[in-house]
C-alpha cells in the first residue's frame, strides 16, 4: 500500500470516473433487465402447454401458437439444412483453396461483408422475386427458408472461414509432414479443430433467422393454419408477434406469451449448441 | 585462415563452396548439391553441398535466419506447402530424386519423419493421434494398429504413463509428453530418416533431458538430422556437425565434419568464433 495521500482534486476526479463507468454499464443492463422482466411478467401467465399446441383463434387474440411453432421450426430447419453445408463449403473454399490475397477470394469476401449488412427487408424482396415468382415456389415455407438461408449465409461463411484460418500453421505442417493428403488434413485435422467456430457461426445465423420478420412477410407469408407441406404458406413466430402487437387490438397478451416463447427457444438453442460443441471437442475441456 | 568478418559481405567468395568430403558411397544417405531455397524469389539459403551419413546424428547449427529450418523442410518437401517457397539444385535420398515433380510425397514423408519445435499434437485422443497417420498410410487392421501404437509409445517411454488413458485428449498431456507423443507419431510410420527442428527448445530442462536421451537412444537405427541452438546439446548428441551462417541475409554452409573435429579444431575462423561464443 502506498502511504502517499493523494490531493483532493485527484480523488474527486477518480470518483467521477468511477461513477461514469458504472453509469455506462447500468445504462446497458437496465433496459435489458426491464425488457426481460416485462416480457416475463406479461407473458408467463399465458404461456401454458395448451397455448403451445392449440391453433390461434380470433386472429390470434385467443387460442395458441401450435401451427406457428411448427411453421417456424420448418422454416428455420430448411434455412439451416441449406445454409450449413453451403456455408462450410464456401468457407473451406475461401480459407483452403484461395490465397488470402487472391482476387477471386477477395471479391467473394467483400461481397459477403456487404451482404451481411444488407437490411433484411431487401432480402425479403429479393426472396419474393427469386423464389416466390421466378422459381414459382409462391408464398411458402420453402421460399421463406431459402430466403433466410441467403440472409444468414454471409455471417455463417465468414465465421466459419475465420475458424478454419485460426487452425495454426504448425498443425498444418505437422499433418503434411505425416504425409496427410489435403483431403485428410481438412477432414481429420482442420474440421475437428474448427468445429466450435462452425457451431458459433450456426448459432449466430440461427438467432438471426429465428427472430426474422421482414424477410418472411414477403416469402413465407401470413397464413396461420397448420402447414400440410413445405409448399404451404406458414406464419413464423416473429411475424405472429409483430401482427398481434401492431395489427390486432387486444392481441397484446398473446404477443407477450409468443415473445417469451421465442426468447426461451433462442436460449435453449444457444445453451444446447455450446454443450454439444464442448462434447464433440474433448480437447477444449480443461485438463483435470 | 580468414579473419572473422562482419557477416555482411559474401564470404567465402562466391566461387568457393565447401566441397563434399570423401565419404564411401554406402555411408551416404542424403546428399545435396547446390541446394537453394528461396521465398518469393529471394534466396534464403544457397549453394549447400551437404552429406548426411546413414545412421548418424547430424546437427545443423548456426545463428537464427541462416536457413537451417528451410534446409530441413526441403528434405521432406514440406517447403511445398509454404506459399512462395521454391527449392532448386539437387537433393538425393539414396537413389530418390526428392525434388523431382513426380516424387511420391506420401512415400517420401513416410520415409522421412519430422518433429517440430512446438509439439503439434492434433486436438483429439492420444490413440487417434497415432492411429490417423497409420490409417493414412494404409494400415487398417485393428490388432496391427494397437500393437504398433503400443510399440511406438514404448519406444518413447510414454506407454506406462498413458496406457490407461489412451482415449484422453492428447492436448491434456504436459509439453514434454506431447513432444514425445509427436516423436512416437513419427516413429510408428517406421521412417528411415528423422528431422528434428529444435525439438527441445520449447521444453523445460527436465523434459528436454528426457527427449534428448530418447534421441541419443535412436542413434544407429535412424539417420537423424537435428537443428539446435543449444551448442552443448549438439556436442552431446551429434556425430557430425554442419555449420551455417547468413551472409547478407542469405544462408550458406560454412563447414561440415565430424563433431569432435568441428568442436575442437574447426577449419574456418568463423566456425571457431561461433562455437566459442565470440560470434552469433
Amino acid at each position: 500500500m502506498d502511504m502517499v495521500i493523494r490531493p483532493l482534486g485527484k480523488r474527486i476526479r477518480e470518483k467521477v470516473a468511477t461513477l461514469v463507468v458504472w453509469t455506462a454499464a447500468a445504462t446497458v443492463i437496465v433496459p435489458f433487465c426491464w425488457m426481460m422482466s416485462d416480457v416475463l411478467w406479461n407473458g408467463w401467465p399465458h404461456l401454458t402447454l395448451e397455448f403451445l399446441v392449440s391453433p390461434p383463434l380470433d386472429a390470434g387474440r385467443d387460442g395458441g401458437i401450435g401451427p406457428i411453432l411448427v411453421s417456424t421450426l420448418l422454416i428455420v430447419g430448411i434455412c439451416l439444412a441449406v445454409a450449413i453445408p453451403l456455408g462450410i463449403g464456401s468457407a473451406l473454399f475461401l480459407s483452403e483453396f484461395t490465397r488470402q490475397q487472391h482476387r477471386l477470394g477477395r471479391l467473394v469476401r467483400i461481397s459477403l461483408d456487404v451482404l451481411a449488412g444488407v437490411p433484411s427487408i431487401v432480402f425479403g424482396l429479393f426472396g419474393n422475386a427469386l423464389f416466390c415468382q421466378i422459381l414459382g415456389l409462391g408464398f411458402s415455407i420453402l421460399s421463406g427458408g431459402l430466403t433466410l438461408a441467403c440472409m444468414v449465409l454471409p455471417i455463417l461463411i465468414r465465421t466459419v472461414e475465420e475458424s478454419f484460418r485460426a487452425v495454426s500453421f504448425d498443425q498444418r505442417l505437422a499433418a503434411a509432414a505425416l504425409g496427410f493428403s489435403h483431403h485428410t488434413t481438412i477432414r481429420s485435422v482442420l474440421f475437428p479443430a474448427a468445429l466450435p467456430g462452425v457451431v458459433v457461426g450456426t448459432i449466430l445465423g440461427l438467432g438471426r433467422a429465428m427472430a426474422e420478420t421482414a424477410a418472411l412477410i414477403f416469402t413465407s407469408g401470413y397464413v396461420d393454419r397448420m402447414p400440410s407441406s413445405l409448399m404451404d404458406s406458414g406464419r413464423a413466430l416473429a411475424v405472429h408477434i409483430y401482427d398481434l402487437a401492431m395489427n390486432v387490438p387486444g392481441g397484446n397478451a398473446n404477443a407477450y406469451a409468443g415473445a417469451l416463447m421465442l426468447i426461451s427457444l433462442l436460449l435453449i438453442i444457444n445453451l444446447s449448441a455450446s454443450r454439444i460443441a464442448a462434447r464433440w471437442t474433448p480437447s477444449y475441456r480443461v485438463p483435470a | 585462415m580468414t579473419a572473422p568478418h562482419d557477416g555482411l559481405e559474401p564470404w567465402p567468395p562466391r566461387s568457393h563452396f565447401p566441397a563434399h568430403e570423401p565419404v564411401s558411397e554406402s555411408a551416404v544417405h542424403i546428399k545435396t548439391e547446390h541446394l537453394e531455397v528461396s521465398y518469393h524469389g529471394r534466396p534464403a539459403l544457397e549453394h549447400v553441398n551437404l552429406i548426411l551419413r546413414r545412421g548418424a546424428i547430424t546437427a545443423l547449427i548456426g545463428p537464427s535466419g541462416c536457413g537451417k529450418s528451410s534446409l530441413l523442410m526441403s528434405l521432406n518437401r514440406l517447403t511445398d506447402i509454404i506459399p512462395g517457397c521454391r527449392v532448386s539444385g539437387t537433393l538425393q535420398i539414396d537413389r530418390l530424386d526428392v525434388l523431382a515433380p513426380d516424387t511420391d510425397l506420401l512415400h517420401l514423408r513416410r520415409t522421412v519423419g519430422m518433429v517440430f519445435q512446438k509439439p503439434a499434437v492434433f486436438p483429439f485422443s492420444i490413440r487417434k493421434n497415432l492411429e490417423l497417420p497409420l490409417r493414412e498410410h494404409g494400415i487398417r487392421d485393428r490388432p496391427v494398429l494397437s500393437a504398433t501404437i503400443e510399440q511406438g509409445l514404448r519406444q518413447v517411454g510414454l506407454w506406462d504413463e498413458v496406457k490407461d488413458r489412451l482415449d484422453h485428449p492428447a492436448q491434456a498431456l504436459s509439453g514434454g509428453q506431447q513432444q514425445r507423443l509427436c516423436l512416437a507419431r513419427a516413429l510408428v510410420l517406421s521412417p528411415e530418416i528423422l528431422l528434428l527442428d529444435e525439438p527441445c527448445s520449447a521444453l523445460d530442462p527436465i523434459s528436454s533431458g528426457i527427449v534428448e536421451d530418447l534421441i541419443a537412444g535412436l542413434r544407429g537405427r535412424y539417420t537423424i538430422v537435428i537443428v539446435t541452438h543449444n551448442l552443448a546439446q549438439a556436442r552431446r548428441l551429434a556425430d557430425h556437425v554442419a555449420f551455417f551462417w547468413a551472409f547478407g541475409g542469405i544462408g550458406r554452409l560454412v563447414e561440415q565434419g565430424p563433431a569432435r573435429d568441428m568442436f575442437e579444431s574447426p577449419k574456418e575462423a568463423l566456425t571457431a568464433a561461433y562455437l566459442s561464443g565470440i560470434r552469433g
